[in-house]
């Protein structure tokens, strides 16, 4: 019994040398003077959030391309180095690590989910490299240090809006926040709907809360009921919304639910069905039927590249983030992360496929939002907001 | 009155689909006195199987989910006995230990192996049976599937109980779990019997993963976990082995569950039912049923 324990572990340790010298030769490799430039990017490819880190993948993918295409970046090509997290906690920060001090990146883009940028930023801060957070819009996510950039619209923004349109167009008085308390993303988005609902006169009847990854929201949702709310808004990400809108419509509950970006996903309307999203809103960063020219440029070659899929606002940042760090280290004339910092701060209506980019002093790009809502069984472009 | 109401019928739902999960554990459990910590993830192949079956079958029809469910049960009996010929049965007769830490890694092995293959990524649950939704005057709603959950789990508890206590195997599966050694001696067929329980056990855990996945449509590798967790502890509540003690421990979590969102402390679901755990344990270590011995399977 013994001896073929001890060769398994011969043959285990054989195999941490090997792995140890490779990741040795590998340093050894990206200490020479580098003749790419590379751009590192970690996403939720799989996992809960994956359509989001898909679509955002996809669409940084597809900027990067069309930059090496049209000859790269200061003469040199970009290298695409890219890690998934599952969606999981605790795994960006590793990444972010890696991708800095391995991987030798000049700057870094992600995440979709607050959460898991506020995760990797302190890593790039601390390490000077520029991050650009292509859809992340709690504010925490730039407070973190002057290397850390978005280029989409932050969530006091977002709560203003959604406030705003639950007062106007869905005419509700009494509204009732259901948010996950495991989603900085959603407390903020709900923190900031509140705050502004209330200075416009509004009251809000019941706040309850859930879990990501929760599956029996039927306890909450009956609490909602009893308080006949006029709309309920539901401030999470796409996999719980969707059982939740269908859990609600299970038990009678008839008035509008509507959110924020966190909803946008083919699969929200696989996993509530479209009969129970009839009447629902939310707001996000682009439509594909915008009209202004970059954006019906973008979605074109976004169709060209992947089998005609149409692309969302997710994929639409995920591109504009790469183009807006493109445009800097142009600017920069180099790729030093202190001086490619300086000209992403002084980025000022670039444009890209979701609008005019302008970053202020707080590093937070300002924009239009678009309400999108559920009819026939279709998603539908409801109005633009300005800021 | 009607919020009430409506919250008794969620609690005694959610109860529902824990005692069903919890049903298999315990019998295992009974016979074999071994917590099979994998038969949650058993549970996740079996929506998975459903997933996949009801593609070939007609959608939301009767036939079509007994077809869809029975097919599923089928395809983790057979899991299971494979399982516990690869992974248990070298291991009889060593440490309890040994066994329980070989259960964990076979669930972690069936999670990952489950993200490979199923991919990781949630997927939306199609419609197995016909839905309903009845509503009352007073705006209470019953759904056909919460009904559904009831009846499939009351019609596997009392067949279990044949089973167990009326049939050959039955007896086989007592007289093993009394004294493994004297059963051989008599005759009995350890290996068939043993190999029969995981059929059993992890039939009843797909049957538990289609119905939590209709209840829930949204089924991911990983969904196995806290489900499973909870009816452990449904499980032990009851009386572990006890398996009217599994749907009562289920149906009394479900409820306690419940009762902590509908007062507010939805951020503390989870801690509290983990905490009945602790209590029944230090309180009543046999559970709430688990003191006559003669209902021990």
């Amino acid at each position: 019994m013994i001896q073929p324990r001890i060769r398994i572990l011969a043959a285990a340790l054989a195999g941490l040398a090997l792995l140890a010298g490779c990741s040795k030769s590998g340093s050894d490799d990206s200490a020479k003077p580098a003749d790419t430039i590379k751009v590192g990017e970690f996403a939720s490819l799989t996992g809960k959030e994956a359509t989001f880190g898909q679509s955002s993948h996809k669409g940084t993918e597809l900027a990067i391309e069309e930059l090496n295409a049209a000859g790269g970046l200061l003469g040199k090509k970009i290298e695409f180095v890219y890690e998934d997290n599952r969606s999981t906690p605790g795994e960006s920060a590793t990444i972010a690590k890696k991708l800095i001090t391995r991987d030798r990146i000049v700057a870094l883009l992600g995440e979709v989910a607050s959460g898991r940028s506020l995760e990797a930023a302190p890593i790039a801060q601390a390490s000077q490299i520029p991050m650009i957070s292509p859809s992340s819009t709690n504010p925490k996510v730039t407070e973190t240090g002057d290397y850390i950039f978005r280029v989409c619209f932050i969530d006091p923004f977002q709560g203003r809006l959604l406030a705003q349109f639950a007062k106007k167009t869905l005419k509700a008085g009494k509204v009732a926040v259901f948010s996950d308390v495991s989603a900085p993303y959603s407390v903020g988005l709900a923190q900031f709907f509140r705050e502004s609902f209330l200075a416009d006169g509004g009251q809000i009847v019941s706040e309850q809360k859930y879990t990501g990854g929760d599956k029996d929201f039927k306890a909450q949702l009956t609490a909602i009921k009893s308080t006949n709310p006029d709309a309920i808004m539901v401030p999470g990400y796409y996999t719980d919304v969707g059982l939740i809108v269908a859990q609600a419509r299970q038990l009678g509950i008839k008035v509008s639910l509507f959110g924020g970006d966190g909803w946008e996903a083919p699969e929200l309307m696989q996993i509530a069905g479209a009969a129970a999203l009839e009447g629902t809103y939310y707001s996000t960063h682009f439509s594909p039927e915008s009209t202004e020219p970059l954006a019906q440029k973008f979605v074109a070659d976004y169709k060209a590249k992947y089998n005609g899929e149409v692309p969302d606002a997710m994929a639409a940042l995920g591109y504009d983030s790469v183009m807006v760090l493109a445009d800097a280290i142009k600017r920069a004339g180099s790729t030093a992360g202190p001086k490619v910092r300086d000209a992403l701060a002084a980025t000022k209506d670039f444009p890209g496929a979701t609008g005019a980019t302008t970053l202020d002093a707080k590093r937070d790009a300002t924009k239009p939002a678009v309400i999108i809502t559920v009819k026939d069984g279709k998603f539908q472009y409801v109005e633009t907001i300005a800021p | 009155m009607t919020e009430l109401l409506q919250q008794l019928i969620n609690g005694l739902a959610l109860g529902a689909i824990y005692a069903l999960i919890a049903l298999g554990y315990t019998m295992v459990y009974g016979v074999l006195r071994f917590i099979n910590f994998a038969h949650s993830d058993i549970f996740m192949v079996g929506a998975f199987a459903g997933y996949y079956l009801s593609r070939v079958a007609p959608q939301a029809s009767v036939t079509a989910g007994v077809f869809v469910l029975l097919g599923s049960m089928a395809i983790c009996a057979l899991l299971g006995v494979i399982i516990e010929k690869l992974a248990y049965r070298p291991l009889r007769g060593r440490s309890t230990l040994t066994a329980l830490i070989t259960a964990i890694g076979v669930s972690l092995l069936l999670q990952n192996l489950g993200q490979r293959v199923f991919g990781a990524n949630p997927k939306s649950f199609p419609v197995l049976f016909p839905q309903h939704y009845f509503q009352f005057d007073s705006g209470l709603v019953i759904a056909s599937t919460q009904i559904l959950v009831f009846v499939v789990t009351i019609v596997l508890l009392f067949s279990l109980r044949h089973i167990v206590l009326k049939t050959r195997i039955g007896t086989a599966m007592r007289a093993l779990s009394f004294n493994p050694t004297a059963a051989s001696l008599v005759g009995v067929n350890n290996d068939r019997v043993i190999s029969f329980t995981f059929a059993l056990g992890s039939a009843l855990a797909a049957a538990g993963g289609i119905l939590y996945a209709s209840n829930y449509p949204s089924i991911d590798p990983l969904m196995g976990t806290l489900p499973g967790l909870k009816a452990f502890v449904a499980a032990v509540l009851g009386g572990i082995g006890n398996i009217a003690g599994a749907a009562v421990g289920g149906l009394v979590l479900g409820l306690v569950e419940t009762t902590v969102v509908a007062l507010g402390g939805s951020t503390y679901r989870d801690a509290v039912a983990f905490a009945v755990l602790i209590l029944i344990l230090l309180l009543r270590p046999n559970g709430l049923l688990g003191k006559r011995q003669a209902e021990k399977v």
